[in-house]
């Protein structure tokens, strides 16, 4: 205890700015924010349980109910999970950012000659891989109960890039409810407002055409709609371009504009 | 002889309506402590939230060791540490990957952070918990580390707002030791506090904030000579009475002394305490009038605005934590029987 006044390592921050800081200090933040979740016992069994159940649930309670086309209820349902689950997984980035903020780390973060994304493009980050790994889980147990990727490899590697980058996008949606709640609390209950008609209202679990001729229109407009249709599309081994290029500029379009604004926000948060 | 390590001069913010800050000027000379005492609401958090280029100012300068806090905001935060009133730290990183973590967004390379956490880990007492994670701490431990954390980068310039609010006293002198400390090797420290006793004891400098604005500043010393050492509460029986006895204990007090005429409890400040209860006492029994309370004291917080605004701060200002307490305007106060 009596070391302060013993010569110590010298540390000199660096105190000019350098372009590469954008990368490392978000890689920084990123393997901060997952080793959170690796450490967090609860946290890690969360997110290896909820998609397990989210595929044995669907499968196995709506699998006898739903008629679907050519009938294969567990290809047609998998895809439907998939996003739903991630875009479930991004409600974590309004919850971990208010969090962060709330207690104060934000705060240090903002202190430190720091790149000033970092906070923001890290806790995005971070969630994707988070959701990768969601997916992963998700495939393993697909594959145990019937379900087959049809496509080629190519096919198979676009649709889950598909499916986690749509995360991302909903990540930056959420970042921006993470910055504007009081509280994790509130983070929590703000975004899956938007997130549940998101994921409900759409060709998720069940074929758009049954649904109301009001409700038929905006589900098959729903950005969810058309990101569930490319993966099927993509899973099936019948990809259709237009549909995956229509998800490709969803999510393009939602990250381009959500981000700024997160950024803006951040900026000016004080 | 070279300018001051911090440099405030007319600094303003308003939330909204709120005037937070109306003008506050202040100068640390490098390698001393200014303490920034002030009840909830007073602005304190604030001013340290502008100098840590959290929060930019509407208006009046800053700068830290020459740098401008809003166009040199990355020099600035290279030379500074903030602790602030809540631990920052992860619950679920170690003790070590904290501080880590901060090193790494120093940008000094991974291994010097390693060996520089370490370093703190041991200075700070917490190497046996350097590889448990931060939930498994106590209060103090946090702390602690919260503190390590913001002196990674060896800060010429330390923010410590209110360190030592909600720990136990044992941790708290802890905290000063190390504060003490810091001070010894040559940090600049502004500290804000709640406490008179901890800016009594740690600062070389205190100015007391109210309502955004420093109303008064000077050593310790020079602060007591206006306030007294200690402070006598007295209470008679007979309340018509009161008038008198405040004269004849007014040659025994260092400032004037002050009466709530609600409660009808004087408050005397006074020099040399130990001797002079007993010249109270007897000055009083030659009376006749009853004594139904009488307690002796160190100046509070709320002696200080007493003195100096003629109103209490809110009663939790001496003892609890709670952000958003009301202040009561006034004299009078139904507060604490004795201290």
């Amino acid at each position: 205890m009596s070391a302060i006044t013993r010569p110590a390592t010298i540390v000199m921050p660096a105190a000019r700015r350098s372009l590469s800081w954008i990368v490392t200090d978000a890689l920084t933040i990123t393997w901060r924010n997952l080793l959170q979740v690796v450490r967090n016992p609860q946290l890690a069994v969360i997110d290896t349980i909820t998609p397990i159940m989210f595929v044995l649930l669907f499968a196995f309670v709506f699998g006898g109910a739903i008629r679907v086309p050519g009938g294969d209820y567990i290809s047609y349902l998998m895809p439907g999970i998939f996003v739903q689950t991630v875009v479930f997984g991004a409600t974590g980035t309004a919850i971990g950012l208010a969090e962060d903020l709330q207690k104060g780390v934000v705060d240090r973060f903002r202190s430190l000659p720091m790149a000033f994304s970092a906070v923001l493009v890290g806790r995005t980050f971070s969630d994707a891989l988070r959701n990768l790994y969601t997916v992963i889980v998700m495939t393993v147990v697909g594959y145990l109960i019937g379900f087959r990727f049809h496509g080629s490899l190519f096919d198979t590697a676009l649709a889950l890039a598909l499916v986690v980058g749509f995360g991302y996008a909903i990540s930056w949606l959420s970042a921006n409810i993470g910055l504007l709640a009081k509280s994790a609390q509130a983070a929590q209950g703000a975004i899956f407002i938007p997130v549940f008609p998101l994921t409900f209202a759409s060709s998720a679990f069940v074929p758009v055409q049954t649904m109301p001729s009001w409700l038929r229109p905006i589900a098959e407009a729903n950005p969810v709609t058309v990101v569930v249709n490319a993966a099927r599309g993509l899973v099936a081994g019948t990809p259709d371009t237009a549909t995956v290029l229509g998800a490709v500029a969803w999510i393009v379009g939602i990250t381009l504009v959500f981000a700024p604004i997160a950024m803006l926000v951040y900026r000016r948060r004080g | 002889m070279s300018e001051p390590a911090i440099l405030v001069e007319g600094l303003r913010k308003s939330y909204g309506s709120v005037q937070a800050l109306r003008g506050i000027d202040l100068a640390v000379p490098g390698g001393t402590i200014l303490g920034l005492l002030g009840p909830n609401g007073a602005g304190k958090t604030t001013a340290v939230r502008i100098l840590a280029t959290l929060l930019n100012p509407d208006g009046g300068q800053a700068s830290v060791a020459g740098h401008d806090l809003v166009r040199e905001a990355d020099e600035v935060r290279a030379i500074i540490g903030l602790t602030g009133q809540y631990a920052a730290v992860d619950e679920n990183l170690t003790g070590r990957e904290n501080l880590e973590l901060v090193g790494r967004l120093l940008h000094v390379g991974r291994m010097t952070a390693r060996v520089r956490a370490d370093e703190l880990l041991e200075e700070f007492d917490l190497s046996d918990a350097a590889r448990r994670p931060v939930r498994t701490y106590s209060g103090g431990m946090r702390r602690r580390l919260d503190l390590a954390a913001s002196l990674v980068g060896h800060p010429a310039v330390l923010y410590l707002d209110e360190p030592t609010t909600g720990l136990d006293p044992r941790s708290r002198v802890t905290l000063w030791e190390i504060i003490a400390r810091l001070v010894a090797a040559g940090t600049t420290i502004l500290l804000t506090t709640q406490y008179l006793e901890e800016a009594d004891r740690l600062a070389d400098r205190i100015a007391v904030i109210d309502e955004g604005r420093v109303i008064a500043a000077g050593t310790s010393s020079e602060l007591k000579d206006r306030l007294g050492e200690d402070v006598v509460e007295l209470r008679v029986g007979d309340r018509s009475r009161v008038p008198e006895i405040m004269d004849l204990l007014r040659p025994l007090a260092a400032a004037e002394p002050r009466l709530d005429r609600e409660t009808a409890l004087m408050t005397i400040p006074v020099q040399h305490a130990a001797g002079m209860l007993a010249e109270f006492v007897r000055r009083i029994d030659a009376t006749g009038v009853e004594v139904s309370e009488l307690s002796l004291h160190r100046p509070s917080l709320d002696d200080v605005f007493l003195a100096l605004t003629g109103r209490r701060t809110a009663p939790e200002a001496s003892s609890a934590d709670e952000p958003g307490v009301v202040r009561r305007k006034g004299g009078s106060s139904d507060r604490r029987q004795a201290a």
